[in-house]
């Protein structure tokens, strides 16, 4: 029986890995807000660069391949100086039959310091924190349907820079929360930080089994589900979805969970509207309010990075 | 070879007997319990002061692993770990590669046993060729083969069409048939509870209503052909209510619960462990708690090991990929043992559920201690405590939930047919 606890967080309270929110103490989610908050400023500059990891190896290990979130990983880690190599292994190694575990320990004798990975099977990226060199440390950038630890903390920090104080926000997540890895991140650091009440939305085929049990309100009505919110999450719908018997079709999908100016006239009028990409416009959210004054969408690219230099940097060097 | 077992705490379910007293063994079988025949010389007599005598253990579900899977664990490995386990009577079941689905096989298979000098194997047969659910497999010729009833193993059920078939089939002759239910369309590829754990950890659930649903429909189905049905490792308290409905009404009906399911729970997964990746899964703490009582209550039969020896690497991978399955027979007694003791039981019901009950099950004449009955008797210290570690395991699966636990009950001499098989 093991406990996330003693794996991504060390007794002395330091990060060694971030694999999930859940768990995560406030304290240590405001740290990682803080610091990205000084990496913001390091992307506005001119020469967007410091030195912190200069030196350090820092392999994207894209089992499920992505090209935003490793593109987003990779600048984050060139901004702090270090080198980055892109793997994506779906296309080789695992090809050849080759195990997640021996892939990575091939990887991990060419010196890697840090391993971002991706993987389409919910416990892959703790398997391998479990596995790995002391000193190395690995960071998920998403796990079957279990959590995106990363997007959760951007979410987490656009929401705390546009809203401030989570102690008194109603937030909407609405969509396929069955098998989002970033809902469920999202869940966790929402709870940990104190929102009062969040709300997943979505037909009951998209819900998983005892998600109140997260925390949160189970809303079935959109209208409901977004009335008075202070944040709105539009959750990415895949098109797999409507072949595997849980939805008839994108249209009737964005006929009732679809966000359209008229169900975000429901939710407070300085609502934001969030998304953590890619948008499918016209089925999660029509496009006057994905391009609209109330999405902070493109905002929370940006600030993406930044939450992405202040994990590495705090896992890439001591406390 | 006479042997004397002196002083033990002989526990016999099947008489009722629970007395310190000795034990009398000759020519392979009980020749007297609690007093000796007259002239009776031992050439072998064993103080069993501390210990019980109890009748070797009868496991209906262990995993030999041969043919075809002998880098997961051979015969004589497992063999080996069943008499450490106590375990002198056991069913296999018939997924091996080939499956058992050919006489031949199955003959091969008993040689190969009966040749190693250890438990006594009862192979349950496939019950469609290959397993694949879609031609019967010839019964007869299997169960002149050896075959003690006829299974699908881990593979899926077959449809409602070819079960019913499978059914009749086997009613004409009296056979068995082995199920264990669970509807794949609604388990639908899944690896853990549909409950919390699993929304957290993002893992594809199994329903209960994926039990609850073949077994109503097995039930159905019996009623329809008349067939002696066993089910396979409940895992669900729903279905339990279904079972003891079923019984009532006189249906011939039987069933088991793997020992890990009277132990353990969904959140024992937390953490991917993927030696808590069972099949079926760990469910909710409210259904061991049922499957705890249905087994006291005579609900449930018997309880058994579900032995699945699975190579390391099988289990060193992300949870939703691994192999399902532990480790168990060497298991068997001291978690059975905790159970009873949790339950209020005394150690004849405890030990009833891996004695007589699965041999009435399995219609073998094994899991007792009467006079004349084959000399098999576990002797084991009901107060040793062992931590479970790969070197104090002789399976070749160390794939546990339990590694680095402490149990207690320990075996100390394995008897089949009057024979010492095992020492420690």
């Amino acid at each position: 029986m093991m406990r996330a606890d003693g794996l991504q967080v060390d007794a002395e309270g330091r990060l060694r890995h971030l694999l999930t929110t859940e768990g995560l103490s406030a304290e240590m989610i405001r740290r990682i807000l803080d610091t990205a908050d000084q990496f913001v400023s390091v992307s506005e500059r001119e020469v967007k660069k410091v030195p912190l990891l200069r030196g350090k190896s820092v392999f994207n290990v894209f089992f499920e391949s992505s090209t935003r979130t490793r593109t987003t990983f990779e600048i984050a880690a060139k901004r702090l100086s270090a080198d980055v190599i892109n793997l994506n292994v779906g296309v080789s190694s695992t090809s050849k039959g080759e195990t997640l575990l021996d892939t990575v320990y091939n990887l991990q004798a060419m010196d890697a310091d840090m391993f971002v990975v991706r993987h389409a099977q919910s416990g892959a990226a703790h398997l391998i924190a479990r596995h790995v060199k002391p000193g190395v440390a690995v960071i998920n950038a998403g796990d079957g349907r279990h959590a995106h630890p990363t997007q959760g903390l951007l979410d987490m920090y656009t929401i705390r820079h546009y809203k401030k104080d989570f102690s008194a926000l109603t937030v909407a997540i609405v969509g396929d929360v069955m098998h989002s890895r970033v809902a469920r991140s999202q869940i966790h650091a929402l709870k940990t930080l104190g929102v009062p009440e969040v709300r997943v939305v979505g037909p009951a085929t998209l819900l998983p089994a005892a998600v109140e049990r997260l925390g949160v309100r189970v809303v079935r009505d959109m209208g409901e589900g977004v009335r008075g919110c202070d944040v709105v999450i539009m959750l990415r719908l895949q098109s797999e979805r409507m072949n595997g018997a849980l939805l008839p079709s994108a249209g009737e999908f964005f006929k009732c969970y679809g966000l359209t100016a008229e169900k975000l006239s429901r939710a407070k009028p300085d609502a934001i509207v969030m998304h953590p990409g890619p948008m499918n416009r016209g089925v999660e959210i029509d496009s006057p309010v994905a391009d609209g004054r109330q999405s902070v969408i493109l905002p929370q690219v940006t600030f993406g990075i930044a939450v992405r230099m202040a994990v590495m940097s705090m896992l890439g060097s001591p406390a | 070879m006479r042997i004397e077992i002196r002083g033990a705490r002989v526990v016999d379910p099947a008489s009722g007997r629970d007395e310190k007293t000795s034990l009398w063994i000759a020519e392979g079988r009980i020749a007297g319990v609690g007093r000796a025949l007259e002239g009776f010389r031992a050439d072998e007599t064993i103080d069993a002061a501390g210990l019980v005598a109890c009748p070797g253990l009868v496991d209906l579900s262990a995993r030999l692993r041969e043919p075809g899977f002998e880098y997961k664990a051979t015969l004589e490995s497992e063999m080996a770990a069943a008499l450490a386990g106590g375990v002198t009577t056991l069913a296999c079941p018939p997924d091996t590669d080939p499956p058992l689905d050919e006489p031949g096989l199955v003959e091969m298979l008993k040689r190969r046993a009966a040749g190693l000098d250890g438990a006594r194997v009862h192979p349950l047969g496939a019950l469609t060729t290959g397993l694949k659910g879609e031609r019967l497999a010839e019964m007869v010729e299997l169960t002149e083969a050896g075959c003690i009833g006829f299974f699908q193993g881990n593979a899926p059920l077959p449809d409602n069409g070819t079960l019913l078939q499978a059914m009749r089939y086997a009613a004409t002759f009296g056979f068995t048939v082995w199920l264990r239910p669970q509807d794949a369309a609604l388990a639908g590829g899944g690896v853990a509870h549909d409950g919390e754990v699993a929304t957290r950890l993002g893992l594809a659930p199994v329903p209960v209503i994926a039990e609850t649903v073949a077994v109503r429909t097995i039930v159905e189905l019996m009623e329809a052909t008349g067939a002696r049905v066993h089910l396979a490792r409940l895992s669900a308290g729903a279905a339990l209510d279904i079972v003891a409905q079923a019984r009532s009404r006189g249906a011939p009906l039987s069933c088991d619960v793997g020992v890990h399911h009277l132990h353990l729970c969904d959140r024992d997964v937390a953490g991917f462990d993927a030696n808590a990746n069972l099949s079926p899964p760990l469910r909710d703490p409210s259904d061991r708690e049922r499957l705890r009582r249905a087994l006291a209550e005579g609900v449930i039969d018997a309880v058994c090991s579900d032995h699945t020896p699975v190579d390391d690497d099988a289990k060193l991978v992300p949870f939703g990929e691994a192999e399902p399955g532990a480790t168990g027979l060497e298991l068997l007694l001291p978690l059975t043992l905790q159970w009873g003791r949790e339950s209020g039981l005394g150690l004849a019901a405890t030990l009833a559920t891996v004695t007589c009950n699965p041999a009435r099950v399995l219609g073998a004449a094994a899991g007792s201690l009467a006079v004349g009955a084959p000399a098999d008797v576990c002797l084991f210290d009901p107060s040793r405590s062992w931590v479970v570690k790969a070197d104090s395991l002789a399976s070749q699966g160390k794939n546990t939930p339990f590694l680095g636990l402490e149990l207690t009950g320990r075996v100390v001499r394995t008897v089949v047919g009057g024979r010492t098989v095992h020492s420690a």
